[in-house]
């Protein structure tokens, strides 16, 4: 309430002033939305159910639009979420929504683990919000927050009770989103048994301590509109893209053989109810305990998880500092250790190679020192055999010289040899030189 | 009134608006998102806002006098009655008090932080000092609470969104003093130069002395607010350029009304005629009220929350093993 609000500032050392004229900033809250407005809006909405209870036809029917997709089959292995964002615009106001939708919840023959997915999801948001917001550098006022600020649970019309898979999925995520369970396909029930389905499910929640949203009814203007609606919960709605024509206007509605049920007929069914709550009154109030609440218990959780502990009154503040310095610490720590080890790794690798080069020199070497060896032997042998082949050649020399010198003289000799003869047979020509 | 609001909705469901959209979606009707702004207005009336302003200059400026005549109440007590015989401090002291005043539904807790002793001494040196730690002290106390585990649903915020620097209005050019200050904290804090008593300068006496000021502020390589690095787009750009044109607005403060033309104004009033305070003939005081209060309270906010605090986190973060955990007794002394 405002005026416990001031008590407690003024509490704190601070005494109303009254102002002798029009100062002018009454127009704060006006600068306020105009940066919001400059800036966009962001609403994560998760659909959670089983497959064919009319999801995508609801957030068509209640957006106004036709988001795309087609419906899923029913063969899934496990639980699967899908997300969409789409921009739209009204006015001056630009909303990023986002629409996730859990695909195959329910289809399975074993649904013990259907939920463990949807809280890992929602978790692996909070959890993106929580790194950016721990970041040493960081933008928070830009940043584009996916946390989900609405969880629509889709119930089943049979007009007896809940699942059980319904009650364990929504005491799972109670402390984890705002969930606002809503009964789906709501024309498949008559009026009477639709009232005590509605008593049956709100008394099964209750006594199994299922936590959901509550319309804030704090604010005087909101307080009568939304308690009233707190006791319609869980709204029974049907949804339809289809138009038909009613008297002279074309409205919503899902036609049958026996009469047409419209969507925006409050007689019908509770789908005004629904989009009153969820976007003409309560976004703003959603999306704040979505932060407030659900994102401070999920960092409160990750934080002692983490090992980072609150002080206790009497020892030094900012402990939480020294963890985190601690940590550093041991991490650069680590970092050194790592450093160290590639270092070593590095030496050694170097003399291996150095070892293995070495060898490879030295057998360089030896082949070397062999092929000379060879070269050397072969030169040997081969001026051996130049040496035998100069001696032969030198006898050769002088045999033909010899020989030479004989014949020179022989002929001489023969010449004389002849004339004698020839002097002979003259002389004697009874020898018969034949 | 809200609830006709959300009837007329309903019967409206022809309105028509089409939208800007990337995911193949188009609006064939009124959905109602527009009024998350009602919502987040209504939201914000309720918990109220805090602001804290700083004070800084040589006394005898008036420094409380505009204070009070900014925000048209007694908001800063001296001025009431100020014992001319109190003495001077010899240090600089930061006394903060905080106010609760409310306007059309708004509340807002104004926080003063006054700094008797700037510049007063014979030796002025590091007079800032004290001015520094106490800001920095500031971010924190808030850094401490947004690190907590458990941590309080508002953060109580304390810390300095504007600091108005007050220019004795020598005529000449700034003073050593003004320059060294306005170096060292225009990267932590957003500073608006103020010249303060314009009343001693005549019109073109004071047109020139801007000029010099604004030349020598530039020479200086001083930012003051809007910083033109946090233009955020062109709208921004041509709204903040036209107001760095006309700073630093040379002002007159007075809490005490005259009958001037058969209506009572705030003035100071002479044997030569009465000074209004809020004609923008006599001095830019209306110009001031109006960037400060009435168009950019909430951008002083938010540039000290997303860029001054963000950069004190990060280099507080960063810093290693430069833990000297401040006490709370520390501060708490310096408040109040």
């Amino acid at each position: 309430m405002a005026s416990t609000e001031i008590a407690r500032q003024a509490g704190e050392g601070a005494r109303a002033v009254p102002l002798a004229g029009h100062v002018g900033f009454d127009s704060m809250p006006d600068q306020l939305v105009n940066k919001s407005v400059n800036h966009g809006f962001c609403f994560n909405i998760l659909c959670v159910g089983e497959t064919g209870l009319g999801k995508s036809t609801l957030m068509d029917t209640l957006f106004n639009t036709k988001f795309e997709g087609e419906p899923t089959q029913h063969n899934q292995p496990g639980v699967t979420l899908k997300s969409n964002t789409y921009e739209l615009q009204e006015s001056n106001v630009r909303l990023k929504l986002t629409v996730v939708n859990t695909v195959g919840f329910g289809d399975q023959i074993n649904k013990e683990d259907s939920y463990k997915s949807i809280v890992e999801f929602i978790d692996a948001q909070f959890e993106a919000y929580l790194q950016e917001e721990l970041k040493i550098k960081r933008t928070l006022h830009s940043y584009h927050d996916t946390r989900i600020h609405a969880c629509l649970y889709f119930i089943a019309p049979t007009g007896h009770s809940l699942k059980s898979l319904d009650l364990v999925t929504m005491k799972k995520l109670d402390s984890k989103v705002n969930i606002i369970p809503i009964i789906a396909k709501s024309d498949a029930i008559s009026k009477s048994e639709l009232a005590k389905f509605k008593i049956k499910i709100t008394s099964e929640l209750v006594s199994n301590g299922v936590q959901i949203y509550q319309f804030p009814t704090d604010d005087e203007s909101v307080a009568e509109i939304n308690s009233t609606m707190n006791s319609h919960l869980p709204f029974a709605v049907v949804g339809s893209t289809e138009e038909v024509k009613i008297g002279n206007k074309m409205v919503k509605a899902r036609q049958y053989p026996w009469g047409t049920v419209q969507v925006e007929n409050e007689n019908h069914c509770d789908f005004v109810k629904l989009r009153e709550m969820l976007i003409r009154v309560n976004m703003e109030d959603l999306r704040e305990q979505t932060h407030t609440r659900h994102y401070e218990l999920y960092r409160r959780c990750k934080l002692e998880e983490m090992g980072f502990k609150d002080t206790d009154p009497d020892s030094k503040p900012f402990s939480l500092q020294e963890t985190y310095e601690a940590k550093r610490n041991e991490f650069m720590g680590e970092l050194q250790k790592k450093e160290e080890e590639m270092r070593q790794m590095f030496v050694q690798r170097v003399k291996e190679k150095e070892a293995e080069l070495k060898e490879a020199e030295k057998e360089l070497h030896e082949k070397f020192d062999r092929l000379k060896k060879l070269h050397q032997d072969e030169k040997k042998k081969l001026e051996e055999k130049k040496k035998t082949l100069d001696d032969e050649l030198n006898m050769f020399k002088q045999k033909k010289t010899a020989a030479e010198l004989l014949q020179n003289q022989a002929q001489q000799a023969g010449g004389s040899t002849t004339l004698k003869r020839d002097k002979e047979r003259k002389n004697n020509p009874w020898l018969c030189t034949e | 009134n809200f609830l006709t609001k959300t009837i007329l909705g309903k019967l409206d469901i022809e309105k028509c608006l089409t939208s800007v959209s990337t995911g193949g979606s188009t609006l064939l009707g009124y959905i109602g998102i527009d009024t998350i702004i009602e919502q987040m207005r209504k939201k914000t009336m309720k918990t109220g806002f805090d602001f804290n302003i700083m004070v800084v200059g040589h006394s005898g400026l008036g420094k409380s006098t505009l204070v009070n005549t900014l925000f048209k109440s007694q908001v800063s007590r001296r001025s009431a009655g100020w014992a001319r015989d109190e003495k001077i401090p010899k240090t600089v002291e930061i006394k903060s008090v905080s106010h609760v005043i409310e306007e059309g539904g708004v509340k807002m807790k104004l926080t003063l932080v006054d700094t008797p002793g700037f510049g007063d001494q014979i030796n002025n040196d590091n007079c800032w000092e004290p001015i520094s730690k106490f800001i920095n002290e500031q971010y924190e106390k808030f850094l401490k609470e947004e690190v907590n585990i458990t941590r309080k649903k508002r953060i109580p915020d304390t810390r300095v969104h504007c600091c108005l620097y007050f220019i004795s209005p020598t005529g000449h050019s700034l003073r050593q003093l003004d320059i060294e200050f306005m170096k060292r904290l225009s990267h932590s804090v957003n500073i608006i130069p103020i010249i303060a008593k314009a009343d001693t300068m005549t019109t073109e006496e004071r047109q020139e002395f801007k000029q010099r000021v604004r030349k020598e502020l530039e020479m200086s390589g001083i930012e003051f607010y809007p910083q033109k690095e946090f233009d955020d787009d062109m709208e921004d750009k041509s709204d903040n350029d036209k107001i760095r044109e006309a700073m630093p607005f040379a002002v007159v403060g007075s809490d005490k009304e005259y009958q001037v033309n058969g209506k009572r104004v705030l003035g100071r009033k002479t044997a030569w005629g009465v000074v209004e305070v809020e004609n923008p003939n006599h001095c830019e005081f209306a110009q001031l009220r109006d960037f400060l209060i009435r168009s950019h309270l909430q951008d002083l906010k938010e540039v000290t929350h997303n860029i001054h605090y963000e950069t004190y986190r990060a280099k507080r973060l960063n810093e290693n093993g430069g833990l000297h955990p401040i006490s709370s007794s520390d501060t708490q002394e310096s408040n109040l």
